[in-house]
């Protein structure tokens, strides 16, 4: 029996970025279902009745949703290529609690910046803080993950299209900080086409960043 | 010398579910008391991004975050499972632990707040034990584990000993039993398991810091 795989999608949302980079690098075929945040479809109302929230991946009928918990899903069952996760137990514990550390600060931040209001100039400081962070615990390595992207890789990667957002809503260059993290991003859309095919461009981020404030009276 | 060490802090209830871990699972460990108002220099050595407990020391090695932790211990010592295996299961397990890890924080949000915080505060208990009721315990399950606790019993403990608790301090009711009568059968239950009833902060102990911490927050509301 084959695999019916689907993905409830909205296209600049970095959550969902991270699943299809994790379908990508498996080569699992799926289809993917673009969603109206502003107009929730009934599927992803039944799918996710919590938080009503993309992406949620439905495999043979079974939804699975929260992004890293789904990458977790298809590393574990499709674990015939590209692991996302080490195998060492201890490594797998730092690479989590590295995706954990992304889950609680890059969106949240980066939302404050974008949205420009008075609180603006403190998350610059602190998304400036938490990238340095990432970027020495990164290090000297090509990838988080080692030789090869892993969890952590994927977890972050997609942010990095919505860094020219955060730039231009903050004036203020993110490479000029941390021109090690943005030659990392720049490798892994490079090297892995499962991380370019799955990444807008980001002037289309940006675009849609605008249209957003628009419709929050932000401008 | 300790292979398995555990720093962490008596009101701190993310720090019981490492005790409860390694207690199902017979692995003897260290417990060093951190004070968090005073943070160690091995606290601050073993997680410096966070400066927080629970810390585990295996082989001198950290691991931090509760979760993380958990599942640290669930891979090296697969003694009584904490997670469930089949992929589906497991994620279903992964899904209700971020759900609860990411309301602890309503326990400091009702007593560090009063007037119409507060009440907000209030409001998203409710609303929390209304998905743990409708959705999270539907199957007529025991524990969320099934008929033993797993990783999800514990990530949902602050509901079955914090709260009370709080409600006092506070003085307010927000947990009505006969309004969630599944949730209430769940923490009977999950506290009649001698390794939990066994490791619980004192309740007396518990109360009379939470009330402290309150009237110092008050207090300096009005300064």
């Amino acid at each position: 029996m084959e695999d019916e795989v689907v993905l409830l999608d909205f296209w600049p949302s970095s959550f969902a970025m991270r699943v299809k980079i994790a379908l990508g690098e498996k080569g699992i075929k799926y289809k993917c279902k673009q969603e109206d945040l502003f107009n929730k479809s009934p599927l992803l109302l039944e799918m996710n009745p919590i938080h009503k929230k993309i992406p949620v991946l439905i495999h043979n009928g079974k939804p699975i949703s929260e992004s890293l918990i789904i990458l977790q899903y298809i590393d574990q069952v499709w674990n015939h290529k590209s692991p996302l996760l080490p195998s060492c137990p201890y490594q797998r514990s730092q690479a989590l609690f590295w995706a954990d550390y992304i889950d609680k600060k890059i969106y949240g931040i980066g939302r404050r910046v974008w949205m420009g209001k008075e609180d603006q100039e403190e998350a610059k400081e602190e998304l400036m803080q938490c990238l340095k962070t990432l970027e020495r615990e990164l290090g000297d390595k090509l990838y988080f993950g080692g030789q090869n992207i892993g969890v952590v890789d994927v977890a972050l990667v997609p942010f990095t299209t919505w860094f020219y957002s955060y730039e231009t809503c903050g004036n203020f260059s993110i490479e000029a900080g941390c021109p090690k993290l943005v030659a990392w991003a720049k490798r892994c859309k490079e090297n892995y086409r499962s991380v370019s095919e799955a990444l807008p461009h980001p002037l289309q981020i940006y675009e849609y960043v605008m249209e957003l404030k628009k419709r929050l009276g932000l401008v | 010398m300790a292979v398995v060490k555990l720093i962490g802090a008596w009101p701190s209830a993310y720090c019981y579910r490492v005790i409860w871990a390694l207690k199902l699972k017979g692995i003897p460990y260290e417990y060093i008391e951190e004070d968090l108002s005073n943070k160690s220099h091995l606290l601050l050595q073993y997680n410096p991004i966070h400066k927080k407990v629970p810390v585990l020391l295996h082989d001198g090695k950290p691991i931090c975050e509760s979760t993380v932790i958990l599942r640290y211990i669930d891979e090296i010592w697969p003694q009584n499972p904490l997670l469930p295996a089949d992929p589906y299961e497991r994620a279903v397990a992964l899904f209700w632990i971020k759900f609860a890890d990411d309301k602890v924080f309503l326990l400091s949000k009702l007593y560090q707040t009063d007037g119409e915080e507060q009440q907000a505060a209030v409001k998203e208990w409710l609303e929390m034990l209304e998905v743990m009721e409708e959705h999270a315990l539907i199957g007529g399950k025991k524990f969320f584990g099934g008929d033993e606790i797993n990783m999800v019993d514990m990530a949902f403990s602050f509901v079955a000993h914090w709260l009370g608790i709080l409600e006092d301090v506070v003085g307010l009711e927000i947990f009505e039993p006969h309004k969630f009568p599944r949730v209430s059968s769940w923490i009977q239950n999950f506290k009649s398991i001698p390794i939990i009833k066994e490791n619980l902060p004192d309740v007396d102990k518990m109360y009379a810091f939470s009330k402290h911490g309150r009237e110092m927050m008050l207090a300096s509301k009005s300064n």
